[in-house]
């Protein structure tokens, strides 16, 4: 579906510097009903990748192709969930989630009714008129999810949006991710800093190395259909596999950090 | 915002002014520790105007300042109450106030209703922002005093340049406060607007214009300030009706008092219609700042 091929992104060095390379010839395909994460020291262009993807930046060189059409700029079919939600403080919840229909030109009743759905899907039943800045973060990144969902995207990319949250707060918006994944079959670009949310949640982890910015390791994994078949998170994290396969990579984003120091 | 003793730091001092530096005690629920300025101020400003007052009540009654420089607080407000009865010159005083209000109202709305558009646009694009930069930013330190010969030669010594000249005055900072208000949108919400599919024109009507909209209200306020400031310098030339007119006229009559009046009422109104706008802003934009 979405197909990466040799994609290269060189910012202009500041002032004569010489230009940062974030990204070198970059592979990746995203399938429908795949769940991508990507896993990588700071500063080795994960949201580089991502804006790739959402169309806010051109590759200086390569492609990037949606169903074999070049991307050309960002668009309803992919629609972004950030680290700090940015949501639309003058609305309240029901209208920032159904912000996208808005856009799109769908009637009130009908926006506000499609909304609906996802209002209890999300557990926020109880605050479709609250205003958004009085809610508590991790509502409001529930919130920022839900606005991705509403406009019914093929691909979800999300940078870190879990990144802001508690420990437990973390862990039920990861479950409610899953959830939403399995059951409205999207496709999935999810950015993390935590390796043990990357294995649990992704089918597909890419591993990322800076300077240049580059796609090290590719691993296909388990967990979250285990997870999804019935496997409490607890007991998933808690497994032998998943247990040896933190260490793994943990091992290689540590090598990678050495190399670096 | 009383403290009790027991709360008290030992060894600071127990004055109300000097408290807040000295806090160390926790705050209570409802208050955030440690916000530098936190606390009301009714109580001191209401004080601190009074003593005022009372000292100039006191310097002047007791025939240390002639009351041709410094007439009593008593005297006035006797003044007050005597133009509220036969009016100032050919009008009831209530007639200059509503002149002088017009005036500035009328100048007011018409920078609002060309300034803000022109700022908006200059916030967001380049063409109009270069285009209109430099002349904005020429005027708009120049004191209105210098360019009101200007405004008469070209346009009278009608209502026409009287307007305009305190149209001006407002029209820099409604413009200038209007094009600072697109700068305060957002990057990841104009991003999040695109990823949902929003047209550039969406994103301006939708995003961009509401992210504005706290600034504006600001600019709209701190214009009209500006519109008072100009009024007496307005009302220089061919004016028969209005306060600056009656501070003017009156001063070349060595009438201290009803120069005072004057002065008051215009303060007292343009901070009347402050508080007002306060309240709006409060009503209209509960989220300004809290996100
Ligand atoms: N607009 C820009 N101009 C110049 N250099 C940039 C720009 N944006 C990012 N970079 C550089 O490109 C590299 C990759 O940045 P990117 O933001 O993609 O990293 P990241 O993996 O998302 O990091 P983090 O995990 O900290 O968010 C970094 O070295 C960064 O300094
Ligand atoms: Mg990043």
């Amino acid at each position: 579906m979405l197909e990466i091929r040799r994609a290269s992104v060189l910012y202009p060095g500041r002032d004569g510097a010489d230009p940062v390379e974030a990204l070198r010839s970059i592979e990746l395909d995203i399938e429908p009903g795949e769940f991508v994460v990507a896993l990588g020291a700071s500063g080795c262009g994960k949201s580089t990748l991502l804006n790739l993807i959402a169309g806010f930046l051109a590759p200086s060189s390569g492609q990037i192709r949606l169903d074999g059409a070049p991307v050309t700029g960002p668009g309803q079919d992919r629609a972004v969930v950030f680290q700090k939600h940015a949501l639309m403080p003058w609305m309240n919840v029901i209208d920032n989630l159904s912000f996208g229909l808005k856009l799109q030109g769908v009637e009130k009743a009908e926006r506000h009714r499609i909304a609906r759905e996802f209002l209890e899907l999300l557990g926020l039943e109880d605050f479709e008129t609250s205003p958004v800045y009085m809610l508590s973060g991790g509502m409001q990144q529930r919130v920022g999810i839900g606005r991705a969902l509403t406009a019914d995207p093929r691909i979800l990319l999300m940078d870190e949006p879990l990144g802001a949250l508690d420990a437990l707060t973390r862990e039920r918006a990861q479950e409610l991710i899953l959830r939403i994944w399995e059951a409205q079959k999207k496709s999935v670009f999810l950015i993390t800093h935590s390796v043990e949310e990357a294995l649990f949640m992704g089918t597909k982890l890419i591993v990322m190395s800076p300077r240049p910015g580059r796609i090290t390791h590719r691993f296909d994994l388990p967990f979250s259909r285990q997870h999804l078949s019935g496997m409490s998170g607890r007991e998933v994290k808690a497994s032998p596999d998943f247990i040896a396969m933190r260490e793994t990579v943990l091992s290689i984003i540590f090598a990678d950090e050495e190399k670096a120091a | 915002m009383t403290m009790k003793a027991d709360n008290a730091i030992p060894g600071a001092p127990r004055g109300a002014l000097l408290r807040n530096v000295f806090r160390q005690a926790p705050t209570k629920p409802g208050q955030t520790y440690g916000v530098p300025g936190e606390g009301n101020t009714i109580r001191i400003s209401v004080a601190a105007v009074l003593s005022v007052l009372a000292l100039w009540q006191i310097v002047t009654a007791s025939g240390l300042i002639a009351p041709l420089f410094l007439p009593s607080p008593v005297a006035v407000a006797e003044k007050f109450f005597a133009l509220v009865q036969n009016g100032y010159t050919n009008a009831p005083l209530l007639q200059h106030i509503l002149v002088s209000a017009a005036r500035v109202f009328a100048a007011f709305a018409l920078a609002c209703v060309i300034g803000i558009p022109l700022g908006l646009g200059m916030g967001m694009s380049p063409t109009l922002r270069g285009l209109f930069d430099p002349f904005l930013e020429f005027y708009r330190p120049i004191p209105p005093l210098a360019y009101l010969p200007l405004m008469i030669i070209w346009f009278g010594i009608g209502e026409t340049s009287k307007i305009l000249l305190i149209f001006l005055s407002v029209l820099a900072p409604v413009a200038l406060g209007a094009r600072a208000g697109v700068r305060s949108v957002a990057i990841e919400q104009i991003h999040a607007a695109y990823s949902l599919g929003a047209t550039r024109s969406q994103v301006l009507r939708e995003v961009v214009l509401p992210s504005a909209f706290p600034e504006i209200l600001t600019a709209m306020r701190i214009g009209v300030g500006f519109g008072w400031t100009t009024l007496v310098a307005a009302e220089m030339v061919a004016a028969t009706q209005g306060l600056g007119y009656m501070v003017l006229s009156a001063s070349q009559f060595l009438q201290t008092s009803t120069v005072l009046v004057g002065i008051i009422l215009i303060g007292g109104i343009a901070w009347i219609f402050d508080l007002a706008m306060r309240w709006v802003e409060k009503r209209l934009v509960p989220w300004k700042g809290r996100m």
